[in-house]
């Protein structure tokens, strides 16, 4: 379980969370929601240990992730950032394959599990047929699911999603909301933050409204994500769609 | 490009073998295989084995130590156009070897200057660049920059006051030359070691690729790695500086060239940048040593000379 407590971040002078108690449980599946600005990076940062909070602490099943050996960390927690700098020169499954790091013994010998493991993935985000195209030939929403491929094949406890639908179309974005919670009823803890509501109330148990100046309300989505509360998340106006939206099932 | 790897293994012998059979002696294919074989007359072996055979071996460390640097930096930096003189060490080695050369210093202490000069920028980038959050490769580029400009003037102002007696001995040290480099076994020692250290650490510095961030997220202790990186491009820098002076293009292209033939592990392009790196100068120097015979020219005119089109040409395939 990866809990945080009396977590508070701050940045460029603004409180982006206050006082924040989560726990992340096997089985569970959470979204994040918020405005732009409002800190889910931020939160999703500190909850994988790639930065220190002002004040309070994540532990991992107790033990606070200070004190837990980078390599050992990413064999229980996976990482899906919002922005990644790359230049990779390689394939698409030699990308994705990068997600075995934490569990591989050798630089030189081939991961001949890890490869089949990253096919798989691959074949079933509709990547199948790229595996051994060049990384730097695939369009916005193709290197996104390749980047999941790459999260999902660290094959962790715990996932931590930074809006893993940017770029993906209405059939991909559904796609990788299954995967997702696909895996927290497997038993994987995931959190992802998210745009969409209706993506949150569908597909996640569970949700996390950051608000502004570090405020912030989490509980079950089907008593999260109401009307008002909303309303006052993204501070605008909603209305109930009607017949002419749709969401990808 | 799935045979670059055997085409580059193949050069390394076929380059060796080049760079010890021509010279300013031209020994004719009898003589030269006799040479080789142990067999013949005492002067066309101590031609082979005493003269040719380290030079081209130190040609081949120097090349193999630039190339290496060339490919850890491209990559700790996040610049295509880094090459081993970007970290201003080349440049504080220049400016410490053309003082030492001014005031009339002997062989031996040139190169300790130009150790000390290198050892001052290496000093100066490191201390700049290492904060509370680990490497900043971005005051690494720009520390580096400012001190290859600051070396730059100092050695501008070097030659301007230098008697024109030694203004040659100081051209021929800035535009690399491999003819004092002597006994090569400590280059290939150093350039052994320092490949070793970084092949050792391919597998994260695959990770290292995808940011520093992502990097951390899988498991790699980055700031650990960037250290020892750093610490190997710059040792082999120094290394090869002292060994042939500021030879340039070899550590910019080689990397880029074995990347654009399909090669990106860095189990493979490390190794390979150094066999690569080592053969292009041990060809190069050999072209510096039998184009104009019995003068020699500057093997960093040569190695540009091979750098520059092949720059543009990767250049215009990356357009």
């Amino acid at each position: 379980m990866l809990e945080a407590a009396a977590l508070r971040l701050s940045a460029g002078g603004r409180e982006l969370v206050c006082d924040l108690d989560l726990s992340l449980a096997p089985g569970q599946c959470w979204a994040l929601l918020g405005r732009n600005g409002a800190g889910k990076t931020s939160l999703i940062h500190a909850l994988a240990g790639l930065r220190e909070p002002q004040s309070g602490a994540v532990a991992l099943d107790g033990v606070a992730l200070r004190g837990i050996a980078r390599r050992d960390l990413a064999r229980r927690v996976a990482v899906l950032l919002q922005d990644e700098e790359s230049d990779f020169w390689g394939s698409v499954l030699d990308y994705v394959v990068l997600g075995r790091y934490p569990r591989s013994r050798s630089a030189w010998g081939r991961d001949e599990e890890g490869l089949e493991s990253a096919r798989r993935l691959l074949a079933e985000l509709d990547l199948g047929e790229r595996a051994a195209q060049s990384y730097r030939t695939l369009s916005g929403g193709e290197r996104q699911r390749a980047r999941l491929a790459q999260v999902l094949l660290q094959d962790t406890d715990i996932l931590l999603l930074d809006e893993p639908l940017q770029h993906l179309d209405l059939r991909h974005q559904a796609q990788a909301m299954r995967l997702l919670a696909g895996r927290a009823s497997a038993g994987r803890a995931v959190l992802a933050a998210l745009h969409e509501p209706g993506h949150a109330a569908r597909h996640c148990g569970f949700a996390v409204l950051l608000y502004d100046a570090g405020r912030a309300s989490l509980g079950r989505s089907s008593d999260m994500l109401t009307q008002a509360n909303l309303e006052a998340l993204y501070q605008c106006r909603l209305e109930p769609a009607g017949a002419q939206s749709f969401l990808p099932s | 490009m799935k045979a670059a790897p055997a085409v580059v293994l193949l050069l390394v012998p076929a380059s060796l073998v080049v760079a010890v059979a021509f010279g300013s002696v031209d020994l004719g294919a009898a003589r030269l295989g006799d040479a080789l074989l142990f067999r013949g007359d005492e002067i066309a072996r101590e031609i082979v084995w005493g003269v040719r055979a380290p030079r081209a071996l130190a040609g081949f460390a120097c090349g193999g130590l630039l190339a290496l640097a060339g490919a850890l930096l491209q990559l700790l930096l996040r610049n295509p156009l880094a090459d081993p003189a970007i970290l201003g060490v080349s440049g504080g080695a220049a400016a410490g070897a053309l003082g030492a050369m001014l005031l009339g210093a002997a062989a031996a202490a040139v190169n300790l200057a130009a150790l000390a000069g290198a050892a001052l920028a290496a000093g100066a980038v490191f201390a700049f660049s290492l904060g509370r959050s680990g490497w900043n490769p971005y005051r690494v580029l720009l520390t580096g920059v400012a001190l290859a400009s600051g070396f730059g003037a100092l050695v501008g102002l070097i030659l301007s006051l230098a008697p024109s007696s030694q203004v040659q001995g100081m051209l021929f040290w800035l535009l690399g030359d491999l003819s004092p480099a002597g006994d090569p076994t400590a280059a290939l020692v150093v350039l052994a070691a320092c490949a070793a250290l970084a092949f050792s650490q391919s597998a994260a510095l695959d990770v290292l690729v995808l940011g520093e961030d992502k990097a951390r997220s899988l498991g790699v202790a980055v700031t650990r790695l960037q250290g020892v990186a750093f610490g190997c491009a710059t040792v082999a820098t120094v290394a090869a500086v002292l060994l042939g002076g500021m030879i340039g293009f070899v550590g910019l292209v080689v990397p880029h060239l074995l990347r654009l033939s399909g090669v990106h592990r860095h189990a493979l392009l490390l190794p390979l940048a150094a066999c690569l790196g080592g053969s292009v100068l041990a060809l190069a120097d050999t072209l510096a040593r039998s184009v104009a015979a019995p003068a020699e020219l500057p093997v960093g005119v040569f190695t540009a000379m091979i750098g520059v089109p092949v720059l543009l040409l990767l250049l215009a395939r990356l357009r």
